[in-house]
């Protein structure tokens, strides 16, 4: 049913909003100076767990333009939210180091920030529990991840894992990783009498809306949120976070616009973090590397305020032909900060491990990888047994390694030298779901000419409003210049979040529903509204993925144990790419993300302390440009019927999947040694018996 | 805010005599390690005495072929300077090697001489931390302390000097000029810094109110062959896991002058001593070299996870004197 045949879709469009953000001109949450607007900052909680029971608050009362300090139970007339991560300023109880317990509010942020130092909190601490996960007495099987059982068995794995005539038993490690956007997370919040607005960073205004709603106890017309523009969030900004509730707080507190914008030293430990994972891998394969068993097991651990489960063993449940398979997880609550999603969530880390343990049975059984992973290509999803909409990864893979030079590879590891380098390449196949959710849209046709399509879609760096403006103008059959999109706002129809790579399908759909009947029938005009429910939420009879493939190369200095990464490739089969500019930025953009998870990126969770010691961007190592080579993403064209009316699936999230494990792959092929834990950074390389001499 | 004075004396005396007028002032420079610490609350001066703008900012050559550079000279202008690069590689190796681009050209050679150690423990006012509040303890030692010292570290601190180019300078035998109320002295670089002992809260022999006003690089290290290695986490704008400052003179074979620094390994850039003395007058063989960066890396005492530096820093220190020896005369 795919309904688009215009020009507009799959051109490279520029950015429409690329000017005002290289201009300065584009607002972000903390910009917004409503007359009289105030600044608030956070009193992170000094103890790992333990209660409040005192603050002083005379001492910052006293700094000349401080307003207000709110201490715990300052928000207990509010409605207990759902998600336990907005539950602050509700009881003195401190879940976590880091945990907000008191928030100054001044004229400037200076004054906040002295404020704030200058509130004295007593704590009646009590013993805290920071893990490590791994070999924890309370570890237990969450009954559910992401809409999928926690635990997949079938075909008896354990038995058949032990008659296999190859085994490989492997365990990976993936560190606490942090999201750390550009823009922190802010809002600005303003009450006009009981009417609340705030223009906040999200990847979903709408559901910021809804829970502002509940815990303030409002009707939902009654709250206006604005996120005009987003400066990333990585899966951070993808559900409120407590500035959105404490800034309408303060706000209301003081009569006054409040604007609060996280320190950066703030944002890992109430921003969210990738879960560490330990993942145990156990393959089980004949000779010629069928495989027989495919056991995937992680421990990983959430804080005592939600369960989160970083769903890494589900991508086993995808990616190979097996006639018995383990899928589980189990989890730990500690007294921790809060993970949450980061960019590819669950599929990131699944795929390092998984990936990497396919890699090392190739190099046992002797085999190409590229040719292994073909070899076990199943006819239809693994664990659901229900065919694939669309499926090339081994396109990917056979186009990536024609594109990489990958013939004639020898596939002998550390043999290949460059002075003190030794070099090698690595692949890994990529998956990530196709995720996508009923939304609304309005399409309005002008009377110059002009369309104007409407819909709280977030833009949080993707190029939502351009790529919303394609899909329209190919449906109204109109040239792309003529179509405004309008974003970013409450008062626009209600649309989920941008998250899960769901944002294009869902809100496109949506658009697109809306221009198509615009445009077959102008006298339903001059807007028509468009309602995806029922449609964008069927069940699907197809299992539906995207799929690519990773290439790298890289050197790995033995002198010092660094590891540049010297070429990097990307081969995606995601359906029909709307935008070329735009979806290769995503593309490239998550696999500089995976080159840092794979090299230079991690969270140390401090046992004694309960938080991490990487608080500012100097010490939590996202890659710079030095660290980023020659990179290439590409795409093969796919048509694929079975998903939405512009055959799109989502592209935001499947570049990092994989990339970490190509990188890691590659390793081993410059090395000859198998690094399980990320990142790969000099100590663990120097660690390595060849290497200390 | 923290309301501080802000002072803009016109000479070096003055700034001086401001100093002894406002007890616990800080000198101000290019302020990119002292406003992030302000802004921390790790430091929280009642006086900030900008001396940006004394006549410091210059490179001079002086009549016994040294070259004076001043307090405020930036970074990357010294980096950059090409008697610098022509006789001191070493030391513009280490410059732009430091930091980033932008911080480059804010930081100056004083103010770079007195940054503060980036134990994260140091700057979190929630955590122990004996240099910031002594007798705190330190929450570093059996915390995180990967990047943290394995050579000289004490009970009560095992920071690291985050310095990149005093790792040079001390390599090269350049000496920190001070005037304070007792006027001007000169101490070597490699003695400038401090071992943490019983006072980490002091990093260096700097008195109060002295003001540094210039480094000399001596003639002595000008044009013998230097250079400078670092190994850390990324390619730019992260902090030496360890790093290597070497001068090296071989005449017929036999090493007649030879300085070694390592940074990342110590509260203070850590001259090679024992090095040093068993290169002087042997033979400049691989095997003297590895012989002698042994003799220095046996004093190690690494924590329990940054074994990894005195391997990192050996290879390092290898590479960088092999790199340095002429190769040996074919028969």
């Amino acid at each position: 049913m795919t309904g688009t045949t215009g020009a507009a879709l799959g051109a490279p469009a520029e950015r429409r909003e690329g000017r005002q953000k290289v201009t300065g001109a584009a607002r972000y949450a903390a910009e917004y100076a409503p007359p009289g607007r105030v600044h608030a900052w956070p009193v992170p909680a000094a103890v790992a767990r333990g209660r409040v029971t005192g603050v002083d608050t005379s001492a910052a009362l006293a700094l000349p333009g401080v307003l207000a300090v709110l201490t715990p139970s300052d928000a207990a007339g509010l409605a207990a939210p759902e998600d336990g991560t907005l539950a602050v300023l509700r009881t003195p109880d401190v879940p976590h180091r880091g945990w907000c317990v008191a928030l100054a509010v001044a004229e400037t942020p200076e004054t906040a920030r002295a404020a704030a130092r200058a509130v004295r909190v007593d704590y009646a601490a009590k013993p805290h529990d920071a893990g490590p996960a791994e070999g924890h007495p309370d570890a237990y099987e969450p009954e559910d991840v992401v809409g999928q059982p926690g635990r997949v068995e079938y075909g008896d794995p354990e038995a058949a894992y032990a008659a296999a005539e190859v085994r490989l038993d492997v365990t990976y490690r993936v560190p606490p990783l942090h999201n750390h956007p550009m823009e922190p997370h802010a809002t600005t919040a303003h009450w006009d009498g009981d009417r609340l607005t705030v223009y906040t960073s999200t990847q979903g205004g709408t559901t910021v809306r809804s829970v502002l709603a509940g815990m303030f106890r409002l009707p939902e017309e009654r709250v206006t949120v604005v996120a005009e523009h987003v400066g990333g969030g990585f899966g951070s900004k993808g559900t409120p976070r407590p500035d959105v509730v404490l800034a309408a707080l303060a706000a209301r507190h003081t009569g006054r616009p409040v604007t609060l914008a996280y320190p950066r030293r703030y944002l890992p430990t109430v921003a969210g973090h990738r879960a560490p994972t330990v993942q145990r891998l156990r393959l089980g394969a004949h000779p010629d590397g069928r495989l027989t068993a495919l056991l995937h097991e992680v421990t990983t651990q959430t804080s005592r305020v939600n369960e989160f489960v970083e769903h890494a063993a589900v991508v086993s449940r995808v990616m190979y032909a097996t006639p018995s398979l383990l899928s589980t997880h189990r989890v730990v609550p500690l007294d921790v900060p809060t993970p949450s999603w980061m960019r590819a969530p669950g599929e990131a880390p699944g795929m390092y491990a998984l990936e990497s343990a396919v890699d090392e049975l190739a190099d046992a059984l002797g085999t190409d990888p590229v040719e292994l992973r073909v070899l076990n290509e199943p006819r239809t999803e693994p664990a659901g047994g229900k065919p694939f909409s669309s499926r090339h990864v081994v396109e990917c893979l056979r186009e990536g390694a024609r594109r990489f030079g990958w013939a004639g590879r020898d596939p002998r590891p550390g043999i290949r030298r460059e002075g003190p380098l030794l070099l090698g390449t690595g692949v890994a196949a990529a998956t990530y779901p196709v995720q996508v959710a009923p939304s609304t849209a309005t399409a309005e046709a002008r009377p110059d000419g002009t369309f104007v399509v409407r819909i709280n879609a977030a833009d949080i760096g993707t190029g939502a409003r351009t790529v919303l403006a394609q899909i329209a103008a190919d449906a109204l059959g109109v040239p792309l210049d003529r179509v405004r999109t309008e974003v970013g706002h409450s008062d626009l129809p209600p649309a989920p979040l941008a998250g899960g790579s769901s944002g294009t399908a869902s809100w496109g759909w949506a658009v697109h529903e809306a221009c198509a009947r615009l445009a077959a029938h102008p006298e339903e005009g001059p807007t028509v509204r468009a309602d995806t429910t029922g449609k964008a939420d069927a069940d699907s009879p197809y299992a539906r993925h995207a799929f690519g493939a990773h290439f790298a190369e890289v050197a790995v200095d033995t002198v010092t144990g660094e590891i540049r990464v010297r070429r990097l490739l990307g081969v995606y089969a995601a359906g029909r790419i709307l935008n070329a500019r735009t979806a290769r930025s995503q593309f490239t953009g998550a696999m500089i993300m995976g080159l840092g998870m794979a090299l230079t990126e991690h969270s140390t969770l401090d046992p004694a302390f309960g938080d991490f010691p990487e608080a500012d961007l100097a010490a939590y190592h996202v890659p710079v440009q030095a660290d980023v080579p020659d990179i290439e993403a590409d795409w093969i064209d796919e048509h694929d019927s079975h998903l939405n009316p512009m055959g799109s699936k989502g592209i935001g999230e499947i570049g990092i999947v994989g990339t970490a494990a190509a990188i890691g792959n590659a390793v081993h092929h410059a090395t000859g040694i198998r690094f399980r834990e990320l990142p790969l950074t000099p100590d663990r390389i120097l660690a390595a018996p060849p290497y200390q001499g | 805010m923290n309301g501080f004075g802000y002072l803009r004396p016109g000479s070096v005396e003055e700034a001086v005599e401001a100093y002894a007028a406002h007890p616990g002032a800080r000198y101000l420079a290019g302020g990119t390690n002292l406003v992030d610490l302000l802004k921390l609350g790790v430091e929280r001066p009642g006086t900030l005495i900008d001396i940006g703008r004394l006549p410091l900012g210059t490179v001079q050559e002086l009549s016994d072929g040294s070259l004076r550079v001043g307090a405020t000279v930036r970074n990357s202008d010294l980096a950059a300077d090409p008697r610098v690069r022509d006789r001191y590689p070493t030391l513009s190796q280490a410059l732009l090697s430091g930091a980033s681009a932008q911080l480059r050209n804010a930081a100056t050679t004083g103010g770079n001489l007195l940054q503060r150690t980036r134990c994260p423990y140091f700057q979190d006012l929630d955590k122990p931390c004996n240099k910031r509040v002594p007798g705190s303890g330190c929450g570093a030692r059996d915390g995180v302390h990967r990047d943290h010292a394995v050579l000289g570290h004490s009970e009560q601190c095992i920071a690291t000097n985050p310095s990149d180019m005093a790792v040079a300078l001390a390599a090269l035998d350049a000496r920190v000029e001070l005037y304070g109320p007792d006027g001007t002295r000169r101490l070597a670089v490699a003695d400038f810094h401090r071992l943490p002992g019983e006072h980490p809260e002091r990093d260096t022999w700097i008195r109060p109110g002295e003001l540094v006003t210039g480094v000399l690089l001596p003639a002595a290290t000008a044009g013998v062959p230097s250079a400078y290695r670092k190994a850390r986490d990324r390619a730019s704008y992260a902090f030496a896991l360890a790093s290597v400052a070497v001068v090296l003179r071989v005449t017929d074979g036999i090493v007649d002058q030879v300085g070694v620094a390592f940074g990342g390994l110590a509260h203070r850039p850590w001259r090679a001593r024992h090095t040093e003395l068993a290169l002087l007058g042997a033979p400049a063989t691989p095997a003297a070299f590895e012989g002698a960066v042994a003799l220095e890396l046996t004093h190690a005492e690494p924590l329990r996870d940054n074994a990894y530096k005195v391997p990192l820093a050996r290879n390092l220190a290898l590479d960088v004197l092999n790199r340095l020896a002429p190769a040996p005369a074919t028969a």
